[in-house]
């Protein structure tokens, strides 16, 4: 009987250097995890990157991919959020076909999900929101009778609540070198 | 004074106390090989394929306990050394690469001979990094071996596009890393010592495994002391040969699917199992969910990501080997096992496991023991994978820690040949044998030209079955005899090795064998011996594939031992 599966969201705390994602990734494939989404930006401190990646898989998986996260050189933290207490948080485009006569429409139902208009033209808009996966999905499923012509969503990022969160504390100084700082720049060309 | 990339290679490798280098030039690393004469100091051995350097250097590197270097070109030069790669890599061997890189305006151009090396070997590398300019090369080389040797070893690689080593600057080698993600716990945690001390002293029927890990560590003294204070008696992996003395009361030899009978059925009668550095290879433990069904289990590693991947320990101990075995040690108070040795003794006479029958025929089980006999515990021996190398498992009881090196995780067949010249170059007084299988043989035996152009006396044995030994012993177990692709045409292995200069022997039946090994070892050159072995011969004990350590069949000839010595069936297997 396959292992009860579970939503997963795990949060690295990565060197800013080539050829991480890749390795990463390839930490995930190796256990065939498919990744559902992946949201990669800068974090607070300088030189070192934060990724949320969203998977499928069981307690134990997940678990052990995790301690093969730890392995690649350039990963400093690794943080599974699951069954936290996390705001979490994407952000969708979705470009909705509009005419002049259900513009209004549309434009009602952009106001009660807080989302904003970002371009007009003549026959479609875009609409800017934020919020969880549900809400995202929510708003979609109410804009497809109207012809949904683009969605794209960046994945979620996610932060636990209350306290010092999962900020990176060494007790030291250090300063976190990325790629583009002069000093050694390794890592494959990814 | 300014240096070129490929000088500040070199002075790296010298930095790192690195005096062998196993390679081979190519377009790519050019400029690497035009530096070397101005450093007569580092030996650079010419393999004769890439696999071979790499492989090469993973022996050298496990008899030195230094990083092993192998050096290659870009392409298909770095692609021949992913095999090797990856048998470090499943073996955890401290191994360093150096591959030139094609010049860096090509790379991602398809450029000729361009591979992305990094990309490729990122799943069998603990770590890799491609340099795109000069100053880069020296910290890029220190973080290379300080990853390559620290925590759980393993092999790295650095790629040097061709301009860059020779781009010039200044040269200043790093005093210290600065890896803010790479911080290998090496002090286990105090409390779980303290509980695994108690496990330990509440345990009737303990015993010890003992992996890679106690060689890798340099824990062997430890070791001994942990089971003689005990009196737990210790069972060694495949990679853990060695690790504790063969010929100690207290050894029981090696577990698992051709492990000995009498341990596969104490592991699963044990109370208490101290899994010192070894990480439950499927090889090891059978059918998983039937594996120690009685037993607390104690697993001492240094990888953390290797503590309950295959089995959930009781008491988990992160940390060197070495380090945790000492605080242990200091914990654990004399105890005596007396029943449960005796258990395992009268087991152990009741089901010999490893007998060689009385027979005019050439048994392959009776060459290895005649040349482990005849070399004795200071000799390293090497093997390929396969049934001689089960054989070699089960019947050389390996004293000297480092002394047995084979492929274990990868299992990867020519191993042997050119592992055997890492391994001599790293002792050049020692006496080196390589047990070799007639297939593996055949896919690196080019590295024979290697062992005569740089005068090394090994000492090949091809333990000649015709077969591939042990896919022939599945065919005829698990698909009825259906031999499909086994038989091997085999060229004159005398004549092959007269023909690169080295002595070739032939020995056909039992009377040569033991002369054959004495001349063998009276020569002060290489020497290979074609052993042309019984053809059917199969490696018991053995546990089934699917099956648990509970169900191991034992060898047919152990059940008849106890009448008197054994005699050989005529006919065995189906012809």
């Amino acid at each position: 009987m396959p292992a009860r599966l579970q939503h997963h969201t795990i949060v690295a705390l990565v060197e800013d250097k080539p050829g991480v994602l890749n390795r990463i990734a390839s930490k995930w494939r190796q256990r065939g995890f498919n990744i559902e989404s992946l949201a990669v930006g800068h974090s607070e401190i300088p030189g070192l990157s934060r990724m949320t990646f969203t998977v499928d898989g069981a307690m134990h998986d997940v678990e052990q991919v995790t301690k093969q996260l730890y392995k690649v050189i350039e990963v400093v933290k690794i943080t599974d959020l699951t069954g936290e207490d996390v705001v979490a948080r994407e952000l969708a485009l979705i470009r909705v076909a509009a005419s002049p006569n259900n513009r209004t429409a549309i434009l009602e139902i952009a106001h009660v999900f807080r989302a904003n208009v970002v371009d007009v033209a003549h026959d479609s808009l875009i609409l800017e929101v934020t919020g969880d996966e549900e809400k995202i999905e929510a708003l979609y499923e109410l804009l497809l009778p109207y012809g949904v012509k683009e969605l794209m969503r960046t994945g979620r990022i996610a932060m636990s609540r209350g306290g010092a969160g999962h900020h990176l504390d060494d007790g030291t100084q250090r300063r976190y070198r990325s790629a583009g700082e002069g000093k050694a720049q390794v890592g494959s060309l990814l | 004074m300014k240096l070129t990339g490929a000088q500040i290679v070199m002075e790296c490798l010298l930095r790192e106390g690195v005096d062998t280098i196993f390679g081979y030039p190519g377009g790519a690393n050019l400029p690497l090989y035009d530096t070397l004469k101005q450093y007569p100091q580092v030996r650079h051995v010419l393999v004769r394929h890439e696999q071979g350097a790499a492989h090469a250097a993973d022996a050298y590197a496990r008899v030195t306990g230094k990083a092993g270097v192998a050096w290659a070109t870009s392409g298909p030069g770095a692609t021949n050394l992913v095999t090797g790669i990856a048998n470090a890599w499943m073996d955890s061997v401290p191994l360093v690469c150096v591959t030139g890189a094609v010049v860096s305006w090509l790379i991602g151009r398809d450029g000729f001979q361009e591979a992305d090396i990094t990309g490729i070997t990122i799943p069998i590398t603990k770590h890799n990094a491609l340099v795109l300019n000069v100053e880069e090369i020296a910290p890029a080389l220190r973080e290379a071996f300080h990853i390559a040797t620290t925590g759980r070893p393993g092999p790295v690689l650095v790629d040097i596009p061709r301009d860059v080593q020779q781009q010039t600057c200044e040269f200043e080698y790093p005093e210290t890393v600065d890896l803010p993600g790479y911080q290998p716990t090496t002090k286990g945690n105090g409390r779980q010592i303290k509980r695994a001390a108690q496990l330990i002293a509440e345990a009737e029927r303990p015993l010890i495994l003992a992996g890679h890990g106690v060689i890798i560590a340099r824990a062997w003294d430890q070791l001994v002391e942990l089971a003689e204070r005990a009196q737990m008696p210790v069972i060694t992996t495949l990679l853990g040969l060695g690790g504790f003395p063969g010929t100690h009361e207290l050894c029981l030899g090696m577990p698992g699917m051709h492990g000995m009978y009498w341990n596969n059925l104490a592991i699963s009668e044990a109370d208490l199992l101290v899994a010192v550095g070894m990480r439950f290879d499927d090889r090891v433990t059978g059918r998983l969910k039937d594996f120690a069904p009685k037993a607390k289990i104690v697993h001492i590693d240094i990888d953390p990501a290797e503590i309950g991947k295959n089995i959930a320990p009781t008491v988990p101990i992160v940390g060197d080997v070495k380090q945790v075995l000492a605080d242990l040690i200091s914990e654990v108070a004399p105890v005596r096992h007396d029943a449960w040795r005796a258990w395992i003794a009268e087991l152990r006479q009741a089901h010999p496991s490893i007998v060689i029958p009385e027979t005019d025929q050439l048994l392959p089980q009776y060459v290895i023991k005649a040349i482990y006999d005849a070399s004795g515990p200071n000799a390293y021996y090497v093997t390929g994978v396969g049934q001689h190398q089960m054989w070699a498992a089960q019947y050389f009881w390996i004293d000297k820690p480092g002394g047995f090196i084979t492929s274990g995780g990868l299992g990867t067949m020519g191993f042997e040949v050119p592992a055997a010249v890492g391994a001599q170059f790293a002792d050049l007084k020692a006496t080196v044998w390589a047990i070799c299988g007639d297939g593996g043989f055949q896919m690196t035996s080019q590295e024979l030209a290697t062992v005569v152009e740089y005068e090394l006396p090994i000492k090949y044995a091809i333990i000649n079955n015709g077969y591939l030994g042990m896919v022939r012993q599945w065919q005829e177990l698990f698909y009825k005899n259906n031999l499909s692709a086994v038989r091997m045409y085999q060229p004159d292995f005398v004549k092959l090795a007269e023909a690169y200069g080295l002595r070739g022997l032939r020995v056909t039946d039992r009377a040569q064998v033991a002369p054959a090994i004495d001349a063998a070892l009276s020569h002060p050159g290489p020497v290979l011996i074609d052993f042309q072995v019984e053809e059917y011969e199969n490696t018991f004990p053995m546990v089934p594939p699917g099956a648990a350590l509970q169900e191991t069949v034992d060898s047919p000839y152990a059940a008849a031992a106890s009448d008197g010595p054994v005699r050989r069936p005529a006919t065995q297997g189906v012809r």
